[in-house]
């Protein structure tokens, strides 16, 4: 016997993005870290900031070294393709796609071991060629998939769970980018995704190298009380130098601030980074502002968060490079095999 | 001729050459190196070559930048055997610190050209010596104290050709091309060698056996070294991305390819279709190389030895992850840093099975600057076919020495892009499983980063994953993909250059497989046992790894088989007999093992064979030939 029809409440439709996805395009395998890892807290927000700015997922390369931080790009954009390479090398692997081709939108995830220890040489150099690159170290200041050894940016006299206590000073990563010449320095927190969120479309929207020191708890290893890394200290200490808002290109800047209170800076791709002051007079687009407030927060142990280091005129590895526009992956055989007249001409010069 | 030299060096006592030896000597000039007498050597062995007279140059040069002794040699032979020969037959000395050794090491009959300061001629009676006043007379050209020393090298250059009787114009021919326009210098240096060899004529009366007399042997050929060869190949090869971090021998490769790019894959408005990047470290180097190739791009570096150990981690996952680059190996003699500047054969097995885990890597093995060429263009359609790494191993000698070489044959068929899916493919296919062996080759197939799908993606690693290239840590997993990657080894050996085999009448119970430089002394070697002492030698010259199956046949088709190594521990002899095991009848396999660091000679494969088939008993199998 038929049934008469339900009548069914016509479902909320899921926002959809002007590339015409949802947020849900967008999403990886299931995370396979522990529960509650800061880690997962970001890949959502890489999620979210990916749909937001309308990226098409297709046009994003997602590279990464060795350990937990490297597995999670597993774990968002499954449309994208993904390279896990080895420890460490994240900066040459990226380097090697983006040469390869320029229209790829290169996010390479790393962490406080694989960029602050074993891959320490290779960051450096990457930072000092500006290759386009939003470089996000997930920063936990211990080795998890180790089980729990220090890293190079836990903080002196750090206490492990063991009772084991670092002897040893901090890393600064953003502190030496914007000593090399990083051309987009932030420091943010798992814990505060609306922040974060505005780094990292602000990063999607530069054209160089991007880096974003995120504290991102871990929860097995390093979130007991006496870390510094934990969450319940990253609460209590974050201090952020300024509130964020990223305004689209598409977008107008409506609001109106009083005077003095704002800043905005216009990023490579037509749209805007907003800073609403907070307390200090800080200009991240002064290099020296930048180093002083980086001093400050490592002598006196502030967990300062929000973008630190801004700029929009240095040329890029490719700039630099000259290469063409088309992608050299992509070039047709006729412009990557010179024709036979050139093999002669150049015997000829041999002559 | 009946007093070939070659004979003599053999076989027969040493006496000095009565008569005239025309078109086959070698010259060594002993200086100090910075002192600029590079280009006087090149000028000298351009001369020789413009004469049409086969000739080679090698460089013997210590790792250093000013100071320490050089040797530079050039061989010219009117049979085309350019390789390195163990008799020096006319010294110049030019270098106090070794001149008296340079001279002990002589044989009698030989010619010592010298500054007349170092007073050589009382140290042996039976050379004939030739005292020149190079300083001073080049002093006569120019007053300025380091332009006259430079000078002073030229002016050798001319007493040589005197002595020797090289054409002038072509010294001049070389001396412009050297200099090209630099006018001034073209002109004082043409000013020091008309000195130099009017000093001789009117005090130097030629009292030795050498000279040299025009040929027409090097109609349309070239002198070039093979890093430069290789650096052309992979330009036409179409390289689109070269990373690199600079090391000994193997820095001028990519140099020259930068120099190559520049001038001809610049489109007209200064933009470039490649990008060379000089990377932070070897490692760096290859991370960016082996990401490159995995976008799509045609990617390669060039190193050496150190640079190889470095990258093994590297390699390993460009291996297992399918992924397409290109190495270059310029050999020079390791462990460590080892004799950086001397050349050798030491990373064949290292190399060929690089990195941790169950590894194989397909090798090329070019003996030429022709095969450089060839094998740089080529090793990109083998990359890009296979998905996986091409070794390329070059060595010092032919890397950074000068050969003359008939022109290279441009590449004979389209590029070899492999098994890419489009776009338009995935829309017709639904999908694929990246690590799936569909075609039964064992070769998957591939999409690039930026293809517009979203089938397309597929996510790359180096830790266990299963055809779709997830993550599993399933042993089955495992298994399989490594079965099948050592099944995709099987297709590479049915596309990697085969073997030449040279056989005189297929009869010939002595056979000889070596590779790389090892060529131009075994050919030389055969020719000589064939006409001294009546030996015929088949000849099978490798050119890649995987061994092709015809190596095996060669091996059991004859009694006994030389295998020519430049290392100690006779790895291309190891490599057979761990491939064939005993499939190899037991005691056919000799080793001729040379790693002094200079290039190998004929008269050590000459030795080496003769007391084989005619000495007390069977090679001992090991010889460190200086």
């Amino acid at each position: 016997m038929p049934r008469a029809p339900r009548r069914r409440r016509t479902p909320r439709r899921p926002k959809t993005n002007r590339v015409g996805l949802q947020q849900r395009d967008y999403r990886g395998k299931p995370s396979t870290l522990c529960k509650g890892c800061g880690h997962d807290a970001i890949s959502s927000q890489l999620i979210r900031a990916f749909f937001e700015s309308d990226v098409r997922p297709h046009r994003v390369a997602k590279l990464s070294g060795i350990g937990c931080s490297s597995k999670t790009p597993a774990y968002f954009l499954n449309q994208s393709h993904g390279f896990n390479a080895v420890h460490g090398r994240m900066p040459s692997v990226a380097t090697g796609a983006v040469l390869a081709n320029r229209d790829l939108i290169a996010v390479g995830v790393s962490g406080d071991g694989d960029t602050a220890s074993i891959g320490m040489g290779q960051f450096v150099h990457l930072v000092r060629r500006n290759l386009p690159l939003i470089y996000i170290v997930e920063n936990n200041g211990v080795y998890g998939l180790t089980k729990g050894q220090f890293s190079a940016t836990a903080d002196e006299n750090a206490r492990l769970r063991s009772g084991e206590v670092n002897r040893l000073p901090n890393i600064d990563l953003c502190g030496m980018a914007v000593e090399l010449g990083a051309t987009y320095v932030a420091r943010s927190f798992a814990g505060d995704p609306k922040q974060l969120v505005a780094l990292l479309r602000g990063a999607l929207a530069h054209n160089g190298t991007a880096v974003i020191d995120i504290l991102s708890p871990c929860v097995t290893f390093n979130n007991h009380p006496g870390s510094t890394k934990s969450y319940t200290w990253g609460k209590t200490n974050e201090e952020p130098i300024q509130l964020l808002d990223f305004v689209p290109a598409v977008d107008q800047i409506e609001v109106d601030y009083e005077e003095g209170t704002t800043q905005d800076i216009q990023l490579h791709d037509g749209s805007w980074v907003r800073l609403r002051k907070l307390g200090r007079d800080y200009d991240p687009t002064d290099r020296h502002d930048a180093e002083n407030l980086l001093l400050e927060a490592q002598e006196s142990g502030l967990f300062l968060t929000g973008l630190i280091y801004l700029n929009t005129k240095k040329r890029t590895l490719l700039d630099t490079l000259e290469l063409c526009d088309e992608p050299l992956a992509l070039l047709p055989e006729h412009e990557l095999r010179p024709r036979s007249e050139v093999l002669d001409e150049v015997f000829g010069s041999y002559r | 001729m009946s007093n070939h030299p070659a004979v003599a060096e053999v076989a027969v006592p040493r006496r000095p050459a009565p008569g005239r030896i025309v078109n086959d000597l070698s010259i060594q000039v002993a200086t100090v190196n910075g002192s600029g007498s590079q280009s006087s050597n090149l000028v000298l062995l351009r001369s020789l070559f413009g004469m049409g007279i086969p000739v080679g140059g090698k460089n013997l040069f210590p790792s250093n930048i000013a100071g320490l002794p050089t040797w530079f040699t050039i061989r010219a032979n009117r049979d085309g055997w350019v390789g390195r020969k163990r008799e020096v037959d006319i010294l110049v000395a030019l270098n106090p610190q070794t001149a008296r050794s340079d001279v002990d090491e002589l044989s009698p009959g030989r010619a010592v050209l010298y500054e007349e300061g170092l007073r050589l001629d009382r140290q042996r009676d039976d050379l004939v010596f030739y005292p020149a006043p190079f300083q001073k007379l080049a002093a006569e050209v120019v007053r300025e104290t380091r332009l006259k020393k430079l000078l002073a090298n030229m002016v050798y250059v001319g007493v040589l050709g005197e002595l020797l009787s090289i054409e002038r114009e072509e010294i001049y021919r070389a001396i412009e091309r050297q200099f090209r326009r630099k006018k001034t210098a073209v002109r004082l240096n043409r000013q020091a060698v008309d000195l130099g060899a009017a000093y001789a004529r009117e005090n130097l009366p030629k009292r030795d056996a050498y000279a040299v007399a025009p040929m027409n042997e090097n109609e349309g050929k070239i002198l070039i070294d093979g890093n430069a060869a290789a650096a052309l190949g992979s330009m036409f090869g179409g390289v689109s991305v070269a990373t690199w971090y600079p090391i000994t021998p193997s820095s001028s490769l990519v140099e020259q390819l930068e120099g190559f790019l520049k001038r001809h894959r610049k489109r007209d408005d200064g933009k470039a279709t490649y990008a060379v990047v000089q990377a932070e470290d070897e490692i760096a180097a290859a991370g960016m190389a082996i990401a490159a190739g995995w976008a799509g791009a045609r990617s390669m570096t060039a190193t050496s030895g150190p640079g190889i150990s470095l990258m093994s981690e590297f390699v390993g996952l460009a291996y297992y992850a399918e992924i397409p680059v290109v190495l270059w190996d310029i050999q020079r003699v390791g462990p460590s840093t080892g004799l950086p500047t001397r050349t050798a054969q030491g990373d064949l097995l290292s190399t060929y099975t690089l990195s941790h885990g169950d590894t194989k890597h397909p090798c090329l093995l070019p003996a030429s600057t022709r095969e450089c060429f060839e094998f740089g263009w080529k090793a990109f359609d083998l990359s890009e076919r296979l998905q996986t790494p091409i070794f390329v191993l070059s060595d010092l000698d032919l890397g950074m020495n000068i050969w003359a070489t008939d022109p290279f044959e441009y590449p004979d068929r389209p590029m070899d892009r492999g098994k890419v899916l489009s776009r338009a493919d995935l829309r017709r296919l639904g999908g694929f499983r990246r690590y799936a062996d569909v075609d039964g080759d064992a070769i998957p197939w591939r999409t690039l980063p930026g293809t517009d799908h979203p089938g397309a993606a597929y996510f790359t690693r180096g830790s266990g994953h299963d055809e779709r290239a997830e993550y599993t840590e399933s042993g089955e997993a495992y298994v399989r993909v490594m079965e099948r990657l050592g099944r995709k080894f099987e297709t590479a050996r049915t596309l990697v250059p085969p073997p030449v085999i040279s056989e005189a009448d297929g009869r010939s119970p002595v056979g000889l497989i070596a590779f790389g430089t090892s060529d131009h002394p075994v050919e030389e070697a055969r020719v000589r046992l064939r006409d001294l002492a009546a030996i015929e030698v088949d000849y099978l010259r490798l050119r890649a790894l995987p061994f092709s199956p015809t190596v095996l046949d060669f091996i059991t088709s004859h009694r006994r088989v030389v295998v020519v190594d430049q290392n100690r521990d006779g790895q291309l002899l190891q490599l057979l007999r761990s491939e064939f095991g005993e499939r190899i009848p037991p005691g056919v396999l000799r080793s001729l093992r040379h790693f002094s660091g200079h290039p190998l000679t004929a008269a050590t494969v000459v030795d080496f064979v003769t007391e084989m088939e005619i000495g007390a008993g069977p090679a001992a199998g090991s010889t460190a030939s200086p």
